[in-house]
């Protein structure tokens, strides 16, 4: 369990967190999104005890990082690609941070296996491309077996196979209990993997709830309808208190009454309905509408939320 | 390597959870931090080889010249501070060193790998500056030593050449490891209050080189009271049998070198502590 409470941090006059407060169950996969710039690599920053907070706490299963006993053991983190010397092997890597918990040799081979860094581990680091880099992240963070996982951008910089992969192992340590908390700006990447969301804005909290309501809550779901009589079907839909929208290829779009009413409504009258479904938004959608009013970077024409970079 | 196919809890290596993370870990971390980093390998190799080399080339060069060197000079010639001549030139590697070991993890990143490890900050810096203060004393003890007899070795007859046995002797020798090994842990906390490689270099060579010619550019009577408090000239009164006229007593200097040291130490211990990593 993570629990941020009135979390804030300050750099400057700019506040790069502001007023913070949730919580991260264990046993399932919560993704926490925002813009890039939006604090999310601060707060997570702030959980590790990296950086301090302006005010408020942040705790991992109730105690601040600087007070665990086994930091290894009872937290792993991905914090940002290669925070790694580059002259050092992955190897060498491993075995210095494992030796500060007094975790086995054993162990640091483990983890480089499961990360299938085997056959470059006594390579220098500093020749890795940044998905091994990012292999090599995680294998630290795997290191202790710990119950908490903190991985921020994961992704960033794999290929289709290693997104599989992460996408696959964050499950993985999901269903086997652990606490997993994963920043991206990548919406369509946490609508896969996540149960959970914690959304974040130029520092506040947004929306916390599951990556369902959050599709579900927005305005953008819709209910599209064809029928060789939309005119009449319209009028009794409008009757309802739908708002419709009468699309190019004849097809009605309608929201705020639901597929069942509308059902029952042609049935009704009657009219023959030749299609009724249900257009959900996608997640990118449902975030890009959250977020719009916070969004810290914004390019000519679009939200920058699908630049590449380093979130703040 | 599909995740559903590979164990991801520890089959193995995870002892019982009591205690906390201790200090021999702390320790055994920093050791295989500084060995497994060639520019770490490189720099003492150099530390050795020059240390040594220097010093052998300029008491044999003595030897060759003797017969044609002036009086003024052979009066002057202390055959210890010849034969220990490489230790100070090899000051500013050994001083390079010292900061490489603390600049390069916030060069790297590798800073906040090791505070994840170990988030006590003191505990860190302590153990850091433990193990390259050790690395560094025996590494400098070995060079000052093997230097001073290899020295006295090549300064045959009729050029003067001493023993460990004469007076002072022995205290410059041992003094010119321990000076090696407290410059670079002052360069070392340096580093720990500027983090950054460049800039902690630069602190190093204005406090060795820069320094002593801006002494040297100072009216005598100031100048001569600055230089005596630098750590160059603390160093040069270490290794020579006599004191000059303007120079701190041997082991006088040496605990002013030490609290140099310890002041940088401390005042990057606390900024360590309170600055975000």
């Amino acid at each position: 369990m993570i629990e941020a409470t009135g979390l804030t941090k300050r750099y400057g006059d700019k506040l790069a967190v502001d007023q913070l407060s949730f919580q991260v169950r264990p046993g399932i996969v919560t993704g926490f999104l925002g813009p890039n710039g939006s604090g999310k690599s601060t707060t997570m920053r702030m959980a590790m005890g990296l950086d301090a907070p302006s005010t408020g706490r942040i705790t991992i299963n109730g105690r601040q990082y600087q007070d665990l006993a086994w930091p290894l053991r009872e937290v792993g983190a991905l914090l940002e690609a290669k925070a790694i010397h580059p002259g050092r092997s992955a190897f060498a890597h491993l075995w210095m941070l494992a030796q500060t918990n007094d975790i086995s040799r054993t162990r640091v081979e483990e983890v480089i296996e499961i990360v299938g860094l085997t056959t470059v581990a006594r390579r220098r680091a500093g020749k890795f491309s940044l998905g091994m880099g990012q292999r090599l992240g995680i294998a630290a963070a795997l290191l202790g077996d710990p119950e908490v996982l903190l991985f921020d951008e994961p992704v960033n910089g794999l290929d289709p196979d290693g997104i599989r992969w992460v996408r696959n192992l964050l499950k993985g340590l999901a269903r086997e209990g652990r606490t997993v908390f994963v920043s991206s700006h990548l919406m369509s990447e946490m609508a896969l993997t996540a149960e959970d969301v914690i959304v974040i804005g130029k520092g506040r909290l947004i929306a916390q709830m599951s990556v369902d309501d959050l599709i579900a809550q927005s305005s953008q779901r819709f209910v599209r309808v064809r029928s060789p009589e939309i005119g009449t079907l319209r009028t009794a839909l409008e009757r309802e208190g739908a708002t419709t929208v009468l699309e190019d290829d004849g097809s009605l779009s309608v929201r705020a009454i639901t597929e069942d009413v509308i059902g029952e409504c042609a049935a009704g009258i009657p009219v023959v309905l030749h299609e009724l479904a249900p257009q959900s938004a996608s997640l990118e959608e449902a975030f890009m509408e959250l977020t719009e009013s916070s969004v810290e970077y914004r390019g000519e024409d679009t939200a920058s939320v699908a630049a590449k970079g380093a979130g703040a | 390597m599909s995740t559903s196919t590979i164990e991801l809890r520890a089959a193995v290596g995870t002892t019982p959870r009591t205690g906390h993370y201790h200090m021999s870990g702390l320790l055994r971390s920093e050791w295989t931090k500084l060995r497994t980093v060639r520019s770490t390998m490189w720099t003492l190799g150099m530390t050795i080889v020059l240390g040594i080399g220097l010093s052998a080339i300029a008491t044999a060069e003595t030897t060759s010249h003797w017969s044609t060197t002036s009086l003024a000079s052979r009066a002057g010639f202390d055959p210890t501070n010849e034969s220990l001549i490489g230790v100070a030139f090899v000051q500013l590697i050994v001083a390079i060193l010292g900061v490489l070991v603390m600049s390069d993890e916030y060069g790297t990143g590798t800073i906040r790998s090791t505070l994840a490890a170990a988030p006590r900050r003191p505990k860190v810096l302590v153990a850091k500056a433990t193990v390259f203060g050790v690395v560094a004393l025996v590494v400098s003890e070995v060079v000052s030593f093997v230097a001073f007899f290899l020295g006295q070795a090549l300064l045959k007859s009729p050029t003067p050449h001493t023993s460990l046995g004469s007076p002072g002797a022995l205290r410059a020798v041992v003094g010119a490891g321990l000076y090696l090994c407290v410059l670079g842990l002052f360069s070392l906390g340096l580093a720990t209050i500027i983090r950054h490689t460049a800039g902690a270099i630069s602190a190093v060579v204005a406090s060795l080189l820069v320094l002593p010619l801006v002494a040297a550019a100072l009216p005598s009577s100031i100048g001569d009271q600055v230089r005596k408090f630098l750590p160059a000239n603390i160093g040069n009164s270490l290794t020579s049998l006599h004191s000059g006229a303007h120079q701190f007593a041997p082991w006088t200097g040496f605990a002013l070198l030490c609290v140099y040291a310890a002041a940088a130490l401390l005042i990057g211990g606390i900024l360590f502590v309170r600055r975000d990593a």
